[in-house]
């Protein structure tokens, strides 16, 4: 979420004076009072962690009884007894699978282009660069909306996986271009201007040494941001619908879709107590999926980022 | 590229005897370039694709309905046959819901974001810091079933006897939650920021480790302190799924937070799962209030984005 630097070794190399406040010694009430402050905030993350532990631990009481294969082979239902997610879990597959092919390639382009190529001075790319910003903070049912009037309405792709993909790729490549941008900007220049020196033009210095050296930074960014658009709902319940039952799975792009998430809510909005169990047995998949990507992400950025 | 300004043609003195010869122009170099450039351009044409699209509807939408009567009218029933376009009771709700998450978010928020830049060690960092990011990445229709399934009942229940399924304190109280860790890392970004000398100086001084967070790292770092509550705040009143799943669909004007309420998110998303036709006035209703929702987002971003250029100037 956030990148550190340099600035965290400063403060820790400060940590070694601070106990002696005043000249001499702080008061005792003082010290009581400092130590009061600390512990208060060291509270307000411990109530992070808290709720995490209620949330996981409600979800699991809630789901266990359904979470086994009869949930996942399972298509979805009105009967209770017999619901499942199979139908809404391939969507899934098949909008994300789409989703990555859209946004990686957009994102690293507009990265590339961002970081190597755009003069900040001009107008254009400062336009771009507020642009995606804001785009980043749009709230994503403003997202649903688009896809609405354009994708489902507009281009008459329905309710489909298309129409769902392309919803949530505008969605999350506003988050996969700001990865990339750090990915390479944390390149050192003296790399790029080494190659520049030797004679290589830009476009052999961007595919030489800046791209493959942007590949962990890049993939652990895109993984980040395709797991964000597996948990989306609002939008999708906009373009695709959340109120029928798909029991069948989808066979192209063109095939009326949901996924998991929209599954999810609409277990959840439906009166009868037994659908509460199924649905938190599907948010257990969600989340199941999301911990393995989040898991490889952080692999990677641990086992393949280079330290300059 | 600001950086080498020896890029592009070689002008150091070349050897004597020799004659530097224009290369041959690489037009394969200016078609990437251009290539590229198309595709950052694609981030400029979602923005005028979500305001063509929002534009559309809302036009229709306003040559029926007076835009007095939608912005300052007191009932909210569109869907319904002869209904009424006044959009303050879904306003209101989204509010009110923004607020009760923000009085949860800000303080807490805050406080894990001075503990982790100004007490906690490495350490403690690399354990704690987690904690926040794998919050942030559940996803929200998972703290709606959350918030339906254990907050109201368990939580709520045993303190208001009257309070019912649907109730927007529920609501607002798990997105508090769930802004909890844009407030947190934003902060700390901004605290992180305040340069080091300031804190030896002020430890020199005299002041104790509280006095040094409280009274210099915080206000040097409040501009961008103040960009993540504001970023926070767009975040709040753009979450649709929890409202939607856990403070109802009853569109009213009321103060009462044990009350169900439907804001402006979960009105969209319920007016869209109803399948309306294209080009009804129910489905340009829509529109309208996205319009709305936009705009309020859009102005609450572009104070955000200035706020966070401000700290950047000042620090880097």
């Amino acid at each position: 979420m956030s990148v550190r630097t340099g600035i965290d070794a400063g403060v820790e190399a400060g940590r070694g004076h601070e106990r002696r406040g005043t000249l001499g010694r702080a008061s005792r009430s003082e010290r009581r009072a400092g130590r009061a402050f600390e512990a208060m905030l060291l509270a307000c993350l411990g109530f992070g962690l808290l709720v995490l532990a209620v949330l996981l631990y409600d979800v699991i009481t809630t789901g266990w009884s359904r979470f086994n294969l009869d949930l996942v082979q399972g298509m979805p239902s009105g009967r209770p007894a017999r619901a499942g997610i199979q139908s809404a879990m391939m969507g899934t597959i098949w909008v994300i699978s789409l989703v990555a092919l859209i946004t990686v390639p957009l994102g690293i382009a507009t990265a590339v282009y961002l970081e190597e190529y755009a003069n900040p001075e001009r107008w254009f790319n400062r336009a771009v660069e507020l642009n995606i910003q804001n785009l980043a903070a749009v709230p994503s049912i403003v997202y649903g909306i688009l896809g609405l009037a354009f994708f489902n309405r507009g281009l008459g792709f329905g309710g489909s996986v298309l129409a769902v993909a392309l919803t949530l790729s505008l969605l999350v490549l506003p988050i996969v271009i700001i990865s990339c941008r750090e990915a390479i900007r944390s390149i050192p220049t003296g790399i790029k201007e080494g190659a520049l020196a030797l004679g290589a033009t830009r476009l052999q210095t961007v595919r030489r040494t800046i791209l493959p050296n942007a590949i962990p930074g890049t993939a652990t960014g895109s993984i980040l941001a395709l797991s964000r658009a597996i948990g989306e709902a609002a939008p999708v319940l906009l373009v695709a619908g959340g109120l029928v039952f798909i029991t069948f799975n989808p066979e192209g792009v063109l095939s009326q879709t949901t996924v998991l998430p929209v599954q999810i809510f609409n277990y959840v909005s439906r009166p009868q107590e037994e659908f509460r169990t199924v649905a938190a047995a599907a948010i257990l998949v969600l989340l199941l999926i999301l911990l393995v990507m989040n898991s490889a992400a952080i692999f990677i950025r641990n086992r393949f980022q280079r330290k300059w | 590229m600001t950086t080498a300004p020896a890029t592009g043609t070689p002008s150091a003195a070349p050897p004597l005897g020799r004659t530097i010869v224009r290369g041959r122009p690489r037009y394969g170099e200016r078609v990437v370039e251009t290539g590229l450039a198309l595709a950052a351009f694609l981030s400029v044409l979602t923005t005028v694709g979500i305001v063509l699209s929002l534009l559309d509807g809302t036009r229709e939408f306003f040559s029926q309905i007076r835009v007095r009567d939608f912005l300052l009218g007191t009932v909210w029933t569109p869907l319904f046959a002869n209904g009424s376009y006044g959009v303050l009771p879904i306003l209101s709700a989204t509010l009110l819901i923004t607020l009760i998450a923000m009085l949860v978010a800000i303080p807490i928020g805050l406080g894990a974001a001075i503990y982790l830049s100004e007490y906690a060690g490495g350490r403690a960092r690399s354990i704690l810091k987690p904690v926040l990011e794998v919050l942030a990445g559940i996803p929200t229709v998972v703290f709606g079933f959350f918030a339906l399934s254990f907050v109201t009942p368990n939580l709520l229940k045993p303190f208001f006897d009257s309070i019912g399924v649907f109730n927007a304190l529920s609501a607002g109280l798990v997105i508090g939650v769930l802004i909890i860790p844009i407030v947190a890392s934003l902060s700390e970004d901004a605290l992180s920021a305040v340069p080091q000398a300031m804190r030896d100086g002020a430890l020199a001084l005299g002041a104790t480790r509280t006095k040094v967070a409280r009274k210099v790292v915080l206000p040097a770092a409040l501009s961008g302190v103040i960009a993540s509550f504001v970023l926070a705040l767009s975040r709040g009143i753009g979450e649709t799924m929890v409202a939607v799943i856990a403070a109802g669909s009853i569109a009213q004007l009321t103060a009462d937070p044990r009350q169900p309420m439907q804001t402006m998110t979960a009105f969209i998303a319920q007016a869209a799962s109803g399948d309306q036709p294209t080009g009804s006035l129910g489905y340009n209703t829509l529109f309208a209030v996205g319009a709305l929702l936009f705009v309020i987002t859009l102005f609450i971003n572009v104070i955000s984005i200035r706020l966070v250029r401000r700290f950047r100037e000042v620090y880097e």
